[in-house]
């Protein structure tokens, strides 16, 4: 019996071939979009892991408490020790010291007398280490506009906008006036060896790059850094990763009596990304639901119109004597096997976009050049374990649901009428 | 021929709601059906004729009174029992053939023994001797939209013949034939109820019918007016 309906649902492309096609399309675009947006969001993610957050981020407690502030006289300190040991309690993570710092960044004329001078947003990393990961992760190279990277300590970049607002040229020297970790003044000269653009304009507007050692220096803070980012050995960021060293850490270092005592806090934690993060569960969820409910509709509309171009074979079923229980489940294991073959085109189909999107990516750079947002300038797809699965729910949900709907009029119809509507 | 009762209906009554009354399709009947007869249901348009058919074929149900058909009474049968009743006992034949258009000829008479769960070779030697009966072997990989109306007719006929039910229900089953082809189905028929010894009724007010019936059960106005049984020719 089987073989024999399944040959009929082989031979009637109207009732194979088409929903077929319906429900790979849908599953395509479901798996599609579902690689999209956990890729967009992914990135999203990780762009604001590498420049603000990191995976986990090592503080003083009183520094955690004040951190939007950037408190550099709350700093750690003995911080290579630290970092020693970090490297050997979680030795597959790279840890990197980072200090975020503000104050004027000053011009200085012939006669070292101020010709321009504007507001500097800083980033202290390490650039001039031979083994340092600073440069990929911050995307530092493909940002540069003229110039070179920095070499040396006192070098640093400039963003391109801030350098021509400060009329300074490749290697002219620009004043850093600021505050010591100890609350002393610091002025400190750096040669600008090159100037960058993100593409963002937060970061283009007033931005300054320069080697970790060169801002310890400046600031007095020797061995000491504002943060230690924490990057854990995987593509994507893992929350449950991330917190098992948040805890082991905290556990180890952390004292609740000393403010002064190292706290971490990993992404999720972040005041911003909490909510960002909850964004991104219910984002694709959100998709895959609404994606359900409309594949249903039309699943269900095809399985009417599938129903009543088979109104006749079905009312020839019921006169021969099938029961109407067998006819139903009849049509619902077609309506599973075009669900199962539908959800694997459409997945493979799915994949195979994503795969692209994932490599090649989209760039949005030139669009994003005007955009407040720290947002990375190339959309990518990100293929994850629920992507070889998600397309199979509204595949063969959507279409066994339709199909069970629009089945219903089997149990209605009257077999009373069954001569008069099968000679009509 | 055998005088064993088939099917005996006793006092049936059957009314369809129509608004807010009543229409009465049938009104009193009572009839007795032996095995192997060849009865027609005659009547004009309204008279009741596929309704009675109906409720011999266990499509529906009596309002009053009984139809026992192959010993168990339709009005207490449950959708389940007459199903089994219709797949096991009974053979229909429509008025416009009703082939499944996906299937070959061969599959499409193969279709009622795949719901009486019959081995492979037992369906494949039913249905050839099937075909044989209705003269259509050379048509078993044809699809009905390559058939001309009297071939699927008589495919159709094999299909309700092919599990050899004791009884074959046909509504009009030369009305979309020409007279050629309507005697000939019609001799079919005959040739199967003689050889066979399956009970044909069939629900018609076509004269190329009427004249090979042995029994003429005239209806009117959901009575049964008339009631007679004639010597067809050649007997």
């Amino acid at each position: 019996m089987i073989r024999f309906l399944f040959k009929g649902l082989l031979r009637d492309r109207n009732r194979s071939l088409l929903p077929i096609l319906v429900v790979t399309a849908g599953v395509t675009l479901t798996v599609f979009l579902h690689c999209y947006v956990t890729g967009i969001l992914g990135d999203m993610i990780e762009f604001s892991a590498n420049y603000t957050s990191g995976h986990v981020k090592v503080m003083t407690r009183a520094y955690a408490e004040n951190k939007n502030q950037l408190p550099n006289d709350l700093a750690l300190i003995e911080v290579n020790d630290l970092e020693s040991n970090l490297q050997e309690d979680y030795p597959t993570m790279d840890f990197v010291q980072r200090i975020n710092f503000g104050g004027l960044l000053d011009t200085p004329d012939e006669f070292g007398e101020t010709k321009k001078q504007g507001i500097v947003a800083g980033i202290a990393v390490d650039i001039i280490s031979e083994n340092s990961k600073e440069l990929d992760r911050l995307n530092i190279r493909n940002s540069l506009k003229r110039g070179r990277l920095p070499e040396k300590s006192n070098e640093v970049l400039v963003s391109d906008e801030f350098a021509t607002k400060l009329e300074v040229d490749l290697g002219g020297t620009v004043t850093l006036i600021t505050s010591t970790m100890y609350g002393g003044m610091s002025i400190q000269n750096f040669i600008v060896s090159g100037t960058i653009e993100f593409g963002v304009q937060m970061m283009d507007r007033s931005g300054m790059i320069a080697d970790i050692s060169g801002i310890q220096n400046a600031l007095d803070m020797d061995n000491a850094c504002g943060e230690l980012l924490g990057f854990l050995d995987m593509k994507n960021y893992d929350d449950i990763a991330a917190l098992n060293v948040e805890n082991t850490f905290n556990e180890k270092y952390t004292d609740p009596n000393d403010e002064f005592s190292p706290v971490m806090t990993r992404l999720k934690n972040d005041s911003i990304m909490a909510g960002y993060f909850d964004y991104v569960d219910s984002f694709v969820g959100i998709i895959v639901t609404i994606f359900i409910m409309a594949m249903s509709i039309v699943l269900w509309n095809t399985g009417l119109i599938g129903g009543l171009r088979r109104y006749g074979e079905i009312g020839v079923r019921l006169a021969i004597g099938e029961e109407k229980g067998h006819i139903y489940r009849s049509m619902i294991y077609e309506a599973l096997l075009i669900g199962i073959v539908g959800s694997l085109l459409g997945t493979l189909a799915g994949l195979g976009f994503s795969f692209w999107l994932q490599e090649v990516g989209i760039d949005v750079g030139d669009m994003m050049k005007s955009s407040k947002m720290m947002m990375p300038g190339v959309f990518r797809a990100n293929i994850t374990a629920p992507a070889y699965y998600i397309g199979f729910i509204p595949g063969l949900f959507s279409v066994t649901l339709g199909t069970m709907l629009s089945g219903i009029g089997i149990y209605k119809r009257k077999t009373a009428s069954l001569f008069k509507e099968l000679e009509t | 021929m055998e005088q064993s009762t088939l099917i005996t209906i006793d006092n049936l009554v059957k009314r369809f709601p129509v608004g807010k009354g009543e229409f009465t399709a049938l009104n009193g009947i009572n009839l007795t059906i032996n095995l192997g007869e060849f009865t027609g249901i005659v009547g004009p348009s309204g008279s009741g004729k596929t309704t009675l058919l109906n409720i011999i074929g266990s499509l529906d149900n009596a309002t009053e009174g009984d139809a026992v058909v192959m010993g168990e009474s339709t009005s207490n049968l449950s959708l389940k029992s007459a199903a089994k009743l219709r797949r096991k006992h009974l053979g229909f034949i429509f008025q416009t053939y009703n082939l499944l258009p996906v299937y070959t000829v061969f599959e499409n008479v193969e279709f009622p023994l795949l719901l009486l769960n019959m081995s492979g070779s037992e369906r494949k030697k039913a249905v050839m001797d099937a075909l044989e009966w209705v003269g259509i072997t050379d048509k078993v990989k044809s699809r009905p939209a390559q058939l001309s109306g009297g071939e699927c007719q008589r495919v159709a006929i094999a299909r309700a013949m092919v599990k050899k039910p004791v009884i074959v229900l046909a509504d009009e089953p030369t009305a979309n034939l020409d007279a050629a082809n309507s005697h000939n189905i019609l001799k079919m028929m005959v040739k199967l109820n003689q050889e066979l010894k399956t009970t044909f009724i069939f629900a018609t007010h076509d004269d190329k019918v009427i004249k090979y019936l042995k029994r003429k059960i005239s209806l009117e106005d959901g009575k049964v007016v008339k009631d007679e049984f004639t010597k067809v020719k050649g007997e």
